[in-house]
């Protein structure tokens, strides 16, 4: 973070990476949520504004300061820019007894994230190495991948849902972003730290109005993100994580899944949050004709009763076992299949479940019933 | 990954509601696979299902699949006349692993469709291509009236050893009436030199593994074909997933003693 | 010519017992032939023997009402046939009928019961046999019940 650029001159920031030919998505104020959306001007970015989470739980509160970046992570994730809600795969047609298949090609767009987390850069990775990294990738996401800018922001305040030091995933940026930045309000300062990680992060961080950051400076940005990880170190979701999968493994016939599946409402909320959640189907559909088709693709969630289906039945039958599917996968199978956790600790799952179930809790749950 | 356009050459009526059809290329493409693996077929405008080889004859570009008509795509395919055209995606996933047979006494377990997948197996049999030292199928079925490639089966007994036996059977059934399990327990094995391939109801496995396991067959040399809802086939959907294993990918065939811990919790 | 003694340790109900066992045992039993379509045994009527399937395919059934004979199992060589002997009121359950030529060996219920009640540990050795037999044959009759090769398997009720 050898770099300062005043807050004042974000907007230079902006105007470039718009110039360069990159649709800027960012943290927007909406509908009384902070969500991602298209950013075009300084002013659309949630500045003064940051959020209060609970489980269940989310309201918009106006802070005193005037920061960019002062809230946690709002409803939605990036994947939905990546791993599109829906797109067309395959169009048809049909002529007597003869088929074509042609493929849905599109041309990706040149996307810049403004504001990306560390728990969000994370859960990118992990996205990557399921839908860009084996042997049949999903090309949409892969060249939208290969073609994204990152801004990535470090976080120097929490909400009390955020639980990345249990995960490993934050609060401080490890994985590589092109830019990253620190927001500091000091005084009467407002300035962001930046530094450039790639190439084309140095090209833009050389046309910013940056001058040297003094050690000072540099400081207090670190302070910031001190405080955050005191603030989560010291909360109540902070736990060990480390024998998450043994401990799942272990647990799959465990009384807490009849427990949380007296309160889940198997709405899928959880999943649609979840930015690593990458489950999707494929619908297909002809016009009045007949002699058109279409397959498209959408997302998916293993909270649905469709999901499992077999001849006869859904394999999981009821919320009991869907519960156990997606939270077991989240943090116990997936590890054997793509050697990671696929929790992140954003604590969206938390925020947005509208009977305000607690994923720390439910961990915390089974492994209060394995005690003899 | 878009499906490539095949023509229904033969259309063969099993029994009510299950049909065999032989597929060719328009370019007599050759698409090599194992038997077990499977392809996705897409009925135009209604969707795909995922569905098992079931004969040989691919290196003519030809396909054989055997589907039952039993949600809307099987009964769009079923709809499907010669000289009808669908999309083929495939070869997916991991097959029986024929590696492994060499010198061994192979069985062949199947429960009703499940003959489909291990009917390829047979055709080897029978044309001399399987190392195994000995091969023998058991085929467990409702009722005569609902067994599969009732023309060829007769033909099999030639080089290979078939016990069938039907749940449902009338005065004319020259074979076993019962479960499969039965004539499955009354053989003699050698069960350090077995290798065993199941395909069928995961009830009918469940039980036949049971027997196997009696009969000292290692939990590493019995295999079974397991099947799951499957959307994309590649592994990216998630729809197929059991326990860590996405069926479509790790699958359809698996080592009992690998997926052991998964066989047996409920709804998983 | 083998002796009823011999034929006994051939068959598998009767394996690693005692040669003394077998000979104790062999004179309740008699080597016979049922021919094509002939019965072993009928519903309903006094159940006399416990039979040893040497070789040929036996049938057990029974008749339904304008359906006619209903076949539920098929013997074979190896296999049993019978226990109604060894409870009151000694009465069979199902037809047995040979569907091709059966030798089998029978050996006579009454006879059978005298020998156990006097000699309980050979007694209770063959109970065993009988249960794994019989329980073999009540787990298989559940599967089938299954219907599991159905396309439209019978949904199970859900039991509270």
């Amino acid at each position: 973070m050898n770099h300062l650029l005043p807050a004042s001159s974000l907007g230079v920031l902006l105007k470039i990476l718009i110039d360069k030919g990159y649709e800027v998505f960012g943290p927007t104020l909406e509908d009384q949520v902070i969500i991602y959306g298209p950013i075009r001007s300084v002013n659309d970015l949630p500045k003064g504004w940051t959020d209060e989470q609970e489980k269940g739980r989310y309201r918009v509160r106006r802070r005193t300061d005037g920061a960019y970046f002062g809230y946690a992570v709002g409803a939605h994730s990036w994947k939905k820019y990546l791993q599109l809600p829906r797109r067309p795969i395959w169009r048809a047609l049909k002529q007597d007894q003869n088929i074509e298949i042609v493929e849905a090609k599109e041309e990706p767009p040149k996307m810049a994230f403004l504001g990306v987390r560390s728990c969000e850069l994370h859960a990118i990775t992990i996205q990557d190495r399921i839908l860009a990294q084996g042997e049949w990738p999903n090309d949409g996401y892969r060249q939208r991948r290969e073609r994204l800018f990152t801004v990535a922001v470090n976080c120097t305040s929490t909400a009390p849902t955020c639980f990345c030091t249990s995960m490993n995933t934050g609060p401080e940026v490890t994985l590589q972003s092109d830019l990253q930045m620190t927001e500091v309000i000091h005084a009467r300062e407002h300035f962001f730290l930046i530094k450039s990680c790639t190439n084309i992060g140095d090209e833009i961080l050389q046309q910013l109005p940056v001058r040297k950051a003094s050690a000072g400076e540099q400081k207090l940005g670190r302070q910031g993100v001190k405080r955050a990880i005191e603030q989560m170190q010291s909360g109540p979701r902070h736990f060990d994580s480390s024998d998450l999968k043994e401990l799942l493994y272990r647990n799959f016939e465990s009384q807490s899944w009849d427990k949380v599946a007296e309160r889940c409402l198997s709405c899928a909320n959880c999943t649609m949050a979840c930015p690593t959640c990458f489950c999707s189907t494929v619908e297909d559909t002809t016009d009045l004709s007949g002699e058109h088709a279409e397959r498209w693709e959408r997302w998916d969630s293993c909270f649905t009763a469709g999901f499992s289906h077999l001849t006869g039945g859904s394999v999981r039958p009821d919320t009991r076992s869907r519960y156990r599917q997606w939270m077991t996968h989240k943090l116990a199978t997936w590890h054997d299949q793509f050697d990671t956790s696929g929790c992140v600790g954003c604590g969206r799952c938390i925020t947005w479940c509208p009977v305000g179930i607690d994923l720390t809790e439910e961990i915390r749950t089974i492994r209060n019933l394995e005690q003899p | 990954m878009i499906p490539d356009i095949y023509t229904v050459v033969h259309r063969q009526e099993e029994y009510p509601g299950t049909f065999t059809l032989y597929l060719q290329n328009q370019e007599l493409k050759p698409l090599f696979f194992t038997p077990g693996q499977f392809n996705m077929l897409y009925a135009f405008g209604t969707g795909e299902s995922a569905i098992s080889f079931s004969g040989l004859g691919v290196e003519q570009g030809r396909l054989v699949h055997t589907i039952r008509a039993q949600g809307s795509v099987t009964r769009a395919l079923e709809r499907l006349r010669k000289g009808d055209s669908l999309g083929v995606r495939g070869p997916f996933g991991r097959g029986w692993p024929l590696e492994n047979i060499q010198g061994k006494e192979l069985l062949l377990i199947a429960g009703g469709l499940g003959l489909a997948p291990l009917r390829p197996i047979v055709h080897k049999a029978r044309e001399g291509k399987l190392e195994a030292s000995r091969v023998r199928l058991f085929y467990g079925a409702r009722r005569p009236s609902e067994l599969l490639y009732k023309e060829e089966v007769p033909r099999w007994s030639s080089k290979l050893g078939v016990v069938i036996s039907v749940d449902h059977g009338d005065g004319t059934w020259p074979g076993h009436i019962g479960v499969i399990t039965d004539p499955l327990k009354a053989i003699d094995v050698d069960g350090a030199n077995t290798i065993a391939f199941l395909c069928g109801p995961e009830v009918m496995m469940r039980f036949c593994i049971q027997v196997l396991l009696r009969k000292e067959v290692p939990e590493s040399a019995i295999y079974l074909s397991m099947e799951r809802n499957m959307k994309c086939a590649i592994g990216l959907c998630g729809h197929c997933q059991w326990g860590p294993n996405f069926i479509c990918k790790d699958g359809p065939v698996f080592c009992y003693r690998d997926i052991r811990a998964w066989f047996h919790i409920h709804s998983l | 010519m083998k002796t009823i003694a011999h034929l006994l340790h051939e068959h598998p109900f009767f394996h690693g017992l005692p040669e003394s066992d077998l000979q104790f045992l062999a004179s309740c039993g008699e080597n016979c032939v049922y021919h094509k379509g002939e019965h072993l045994a009928r519903e309903n009527t006094p159940a006399k023997h416990f039979f040893l399937i040497r070789s040929g395919r036996v049938a057990v059934e029974t008749f339904v009402p304008n359906r006619g004979a209903l076949c539920l199992l098929t013997l074979h060589g190896g296999d049993i046939f019978g226990w109604s002997w060894l409870f009151p009121p000694y009465i069979s359950a199902f037809d047995a009928r040979a569907l091709e030529e059966v030798r089998s060996l029978r050996l006579g219920g009454a006879c059978l019961r005298e020998k156990c009640e006097t000699e309980p540990r050979l007694g209770f050795e063959l109970m065993k046999r009988f249960a794994q037999i019989a329980t073999e044959r009540l787990q298989s009759a559940r599967v089938q019940l299954l219907d599991i090769y159905g396309s439209n398997s019978p949904h199970p009720g859900t039991t509270q």
